[in-house]
């Protein structure tokens, strides 16, 4: 029986389904993308090279991979925590809080954005109370990184949530049996089993933040040299008709994006090995 | 009497220990807890207040008046436009995909896939970049579209492209893992007993991938209405013609109509809640089953 399906499988729609489906990530994705990179490697070396090292793109640069990283790694700390309270602990209005976590997903950015320039320029709800320690937060690199936080924010929360709720209670009561303190038993059997879905939360969330334009672009400012993300540099330069520079600050931009989606498909390999055993 | 309280207090004592090693004591779960609810209120719940607050701090009428105004509504029913076109076409590639992947052994299964993931993780900035270098005015076929008087960028047909390419893994990753893990007997039991593809797919798959795909669809669908980075940069902001309720969201804050732009990011934030209502109700349906 096992050879006649391997022959030929009585399901139909195997030419079709596929045939559309190539079609059409061919047209709308491989064939845009790799104009993208054709237009890119038509350009002299020269002048990709001074496009993409121009010290105002570098500040850019600066300013976008370190406030993701920041913002991704406040993420790990806060997501790890909400994930954990979220399964171990009981207390009203839970599942509420639970739904709510996937808010940053669902809110369009621009929404996201206008709302918390609102609360945190130095008259808001929030950044009035900065204010008089004489600290601001709209239209800084701080109100950046409160816009990438918030965008990532469900990642870490939602990667780590399913491997804490599978985790076997055993493996911490053994601990505890050999006699280890509850710390101990946190840090040397909890975290480390823990450690594949929380590195993939950062990532996916670090990968997110690096993109962003929507949410930031209201609150940051978009000062050159000091709160200019490079996809807001991209955009100024798609508008201005300097489709060169944006080609070669966009290819630079694909490729972080790719190194990171392969991290990102390592941790989660990595993931799934460690549980499968 | 003696002994049984001395036993008393030792299982007692024991339970204490064992409790102190394998939980946090009281002191600890409430700080976590208040840590944890204090980072939230301030990231998820302020700004969904101080949205609510901007949008109906003026009362309804002014709410009402803000939605309904030429330019307001005109981004309304172009973003309704642009989801009646792209939601259908994602959920007919996402079935077409799944299928394809699920019920068949091809070479190359995994790139694929991963393929389909790449959308997420290019910049939407990126993404209306590739698609101005395509079709722009100074583009590749930017003489070839003027000559024939072809509108693509600043126009709805770039709209449409690139909130496709963005939304294009949401409705296929859902049903992915969901129908391979089903299988295929229950496809093929029903083809041997003689029924059509097409009778098999309605009748026997498409009941078994429905709260997939439903939650595919409204997460699909929020995404593509609150699309920003790549419409504004193929977009032109032309006013009641290319402005998509966040970019008409934009150009209200930036005239400093704050009410006006509160009161359409009042709709889009509606939108929210409603879709992460329904992906709570399925998610409990799921449990449930």
């Amino acid at each position: 029986m096992s050879n006649t399906a391997k022959a030929k499988s009585v399901i139909p729609g195997f030419n079709i389904t596929m045939g559309f489906s190539l079609l059409y990530l061919t047209f709308i994705f491989l064939i845009p993308v790799g104009g993208l990179l054709l237009y890119t490697s038509l350009m002299s070396w020269d002048e990709f090279w001074r496009a993409v090292s121009h010290p105002q793109v570098v500040a850019s640069y600066k300013l976008s991979f370190g406030a993701s990283f920041i913002g991704a790694s406040i993420n790990l700390v806060f997501g790890f925590l909400a994930a954990w309270v979220l399964v171990r602990y009981q207390f009203p209005g839970k599942r509420l809080i639970d739904a709510l976590i996937d808010l940053p997903f669902a809110l369009p950015t621009a929404v996201a954005g206008i709302a918390l320039v609102t609360l945190y320029a130095s008259t808001g709800w929030v950044g009035q109370y900065f204010e008089l320690f004489d600290i601001r937060i709209a239209y800084t690199q701080i109100g950046v990184v409160i816009a990438l936080t918030y965008i990532g924010l469900p990642f870490v929360v939602r990667t780590v949530q399913p491997v804490l709720e599978d985790f076997e209670s055993e493996l911490e009561e053994a601990s505890a049996a050999l006699g280890a303190s509850r710390l101990t038993t946190i840090r040397k059997v909890i975290l480390p089993a823990l450690l594949p879905a929380l590195l993939t939360g950062f990532a996916l969330a670090f990968a997110r933040a690096l993109g962003e334009y929507g949410s930031v672009v209201f609150i940051s400012g978009n000062l050159p040299y000091a709160t200019e993300i490079t996809p807001l540099l991209i955009v100024a330069k798609a508008e201005q008709y300097d489709y060169n520079g944006a080609a070669a600050i966009g290819t630079v931009m694909l490729f972080a994006a790719f190194i990171l989606l392969l991290v990102i498909n390592f941790l989660q390999w990595w993931s799934s090995r460690r549980f499968s055993h | 009497m003696t002994t049984v309280t001395e036993t008393t207090t030792l299982t007692l004592d024991r339970a204490d220990v064992w409790r102190r090693a394998t939980e946090e004591p009281q002191w600890v779960r409430r700080l976590l807890i208040g840590t944890t609810l204090v980072f939230l209120a301030l990231f998820l719940i302020l700004p969904l207040i101080v949205v609510l607050y901007g949008a109906f701090e003026q009362g309804l009428k002014v709410w009402y008046a803000a939605i309904t105004e030429p330019d307001a509504a005109a981004s309304i029913r172009l973003t309704l436009l642009v989801v009646a076109i792209v939601v259908p076409i994602n959920i007919v590639f996402g079935v077409a995909v799944a299928w394809a992947i699920a019920k068949f052994e091809f070479r190359g299964k995994t790139i694929l896939i991963s393929l389909i993931d790449m959308p997420f993780a290019i910049s939407p900035v990126v993404v209306g970049l590739i698609f101005v270098i395509l079709f722009g005015s100074q583009g590749w076929l930017g003489d070839w579209l003027n000559a024939h008087d072809l509108r693509i960028i600043y126009a709805v047909p770039g709209i449409v492209i690139v909130i496709a390419f963005g939304t294009l893994p949401f409705i296929a990753r859902e049903l992915i893992p969901l129908m391979q893990q089903q299988g295929k007997q229950e496809e093929e039991a029903s083809l041997t007993l003689g029924a059509s593809g097409w009778k098999t797919f309605w009748y026997v798959t498409l009941p078994n991938i429905k709260w997939g795909l439903l939650y595919g669809v409204i997460l699909c669908n929020a995404r593509a209405m609150g699309e920003f980075g790549a419409v504004a940069v193929v977009s032109g902001r032309i006013r009641g013609e290319t402005n998509t309720m966040p970019l008409h969201i934009e150009v209200l804050y930036n005239e400093y109509m704050f009410t006006a732009a509160f009161a359409v990011s009042s709709l889009l934030t509606g939108l929210a809640l409603v879709t992460i209502a329904i992906k709570s109700f399925i998610e409990w349906h799921e449990k449930r089953a």
